[in-house]
């Protein structure tokens, strides 16, 4: 067996996957977020809508499972097993790494879900109720548990590297590349795929999101239901769709001659330990996650150039975000661009802090910010500069992402531009 | 051996195993030839069941290894 190198504890990223309801694939994803085009419209993957209280969602559009797996799994396997798969295979080709293997046992795979395979719980708990416990899928237990995302793309492509799961609700995506990030860094392996997949459109998802109140009831306007730190935001708009990032370790990237995206350099989590799904009024938790990110990175405030924001378009996340980053970067909140692709996307919940990662590194590869689109009115509790309704040229060296979850997870990450 | 039973076995398996009907012959073994794990073959066997709208105990599936004994048993189930 060949010796590891010593970990050079610098992590990079060096590919990149999306599936998302503005595209499928990278180049039309981050070519929708620039144009500024939303994704939002009247659901179809769910029956007899007009019983819920919420008609509309960001669902992904242009996917086909058997792109990705054989006809056998893609008949009937979890979408959200299938976009974790999608997403991984993309980004695996776009890093062009080679896959010796050696390499295998040293490439992990830590793609969370916020839920996991509710699509094939429901149906086979719909079987179990109807016809008889005997008559369920022997596939309920492997399409359910929301580490099989990761686990799928494993086998998919061959990768024995530390294989693991992370489930923090809506944060999943950004603690997924984070704690990636760390297993790189500390030596447990040389590269990870990252991320997080979600496709919670279905009927348990659509009612018990409806019932906590959470979501927009703009069913008459869908395209202007996510507004982030609009005045009017009255909810957030559920989302599905994945994204995964391959990190590696610097000197292996550089190396085999790799293009780097973007370095990871700072990541920072906190608890709000105060309610199960509001979030702290003062941001107490959203705070602390990032200032320990920007400490972690040995960066100050007004080193970030971009943030993007968890801006889920509820009334309380974006103001209390609001005052979270007034209170980590003081005078220089005012200056430094924010803007919420939830705008576009919708909330794709565990997948959302990866596919706003990936939006990170394409804004400082091409030198544009993304915009907050439908930001029509101000809101005195929301004053900071969203980047409204269009994207701008603008350079900058480092990105802030935040994302929090149900459960008081709070989770921030740093991303420095390609050398 | 009934042809149409024949005909609906390899409906079936091209269906839940995503194989190609040709491949679906008589000695074609589940596992060794069409590529199914064990909780493929467990799908299969339920799908078997509802075609014919007939119960396979768990401790008769062994007897189910290739496409000819799928259409043997059930044969003998229908009577």
């Amino acid at each position: 067996m060949m010796a590891t190198p010593a970990p050079s504890g610098r992590v990079v990223i060096t590919g990149l996957g999306a599936v998302t309801p503005i595209g499928t694939g990278t180049e039309v994803f981050w070519g929708n977020i620039v144009a500024g085009v939303g994704g939002v419209e009247r659901l179809t993957l769910v029956p007899d809508l007009d019983s819920y209280t919420t008609h509309i969602g960001a669902e992904v559009k242009d996917f086909n499972a058997e792109d990705w797996l054989d006809k056998k799994e893609a008949r009937r396997i979890d979408r959200f097993i299938a976009f974790a798969v999608a997403g991984a295979t993309m980004a695996l080709r776009d890093s062009g790494i080679v896959l010796t293997d050696e390499l295998r046992d040293e490439f992990g795979v830590l793609i969370g879900s916020g839920i996991g395979g509710l699509t094939f719980m429901g149906e086979q708990h719909r079987k179990q109720v109807e016809v008889g416990p005997s008559k369920v899928s022997p596939f309920w237990v492997p399409y359910m548990i929301p580490d099989m995302a990761s686990g799928y793309a494993s086998i998919v492509h061959g990768l024995r590297g530390p294989n693991t799961c992370v489930v923090t609700a809506c944060a999943t995506g950004t603690n997924a590349i984070g704690d990636a990030y760390h297993i790189i860094k500390r030596g447990d392996a040389i590269a990870m795929l990252a991320g997080g997949s979600e496709a919670p459109i279905n009927e348990i998802g659509l009612a018990a999101f409806c019932a906590a109140r959470a979501m927009s009831t703009r069913n008459n306007d869908p395209h202007h239901a996510s507004r982030p730190f609009d005045k009017d935001r009255e909810g957030f708009v559920i989302g599905e769709g994945c994204g995964v990032l391959v990190l590696e370790d610097r000197d292996h990237a550089i190396a085999r001659g790799a293009k780097i995206y973007a370095e990871v350099v700072g990541y920072g989590m906190a608890g709000d330990a105060h309610h199960i799904t509001a979030p702290h009024p003062q941001g107490h938790g959203a705070i602390r996650a990032m200032k320990k990110a920007l400490s972690s990175a040995g960066l100050k405030p007004e080193d970030i150039g971009y943030i993007n924001a968890h801006g889920t378009s509820t009334q309380l996340n974006d103001s209390g975000e609001t005052s979270a980053i007034k209170a980590v970067f003081g005078e220089y909140a005012y200056k430094v661009p924010i803007s919420s692709t939830k705008s576009m996307t919708g909330h794709t919940l565990g997948a959302a802090g990866a596919l706003e990662a990936l939006v990170c590194v394409r804004a400082m590869q091409d030198g544009i910010l993304p915009p907050t689109i439908n930001y029509e009115t101000p809101d005195p509790a929301c004053d900071l500069d969203y980047i409204p309704n269009v994207a701008r040229k603008q350079q900058v060296d480092y990105c802030l992402s935040n994302s929090f979850g149900f459960g008081g997870h709070n989770a921030t990450l740093i991303l420095q531009r390609g050398e | 051996m009934s042809q149409d039973i024949l005909n609906r076995v390899k409906k079936v398996t091209v269906e839940e195993l995503g194989v190609k009907e040709e491949e679906v012959i008589e000695a074609a073994s589940f596992t060794e030839d069409l590529g199914a794990d064990s909780l493929d073959v467990v799908e299969l066997v339920m799908a078997f069941e509802d075609e014919f709208g007939i119960d396979i105990p768990d401790e008769e599936v062994g007897e189910i290894k290739t496409v000819g004994n799928a259409v043997e048993y059930i044969s003998k189930k229908l009577g």
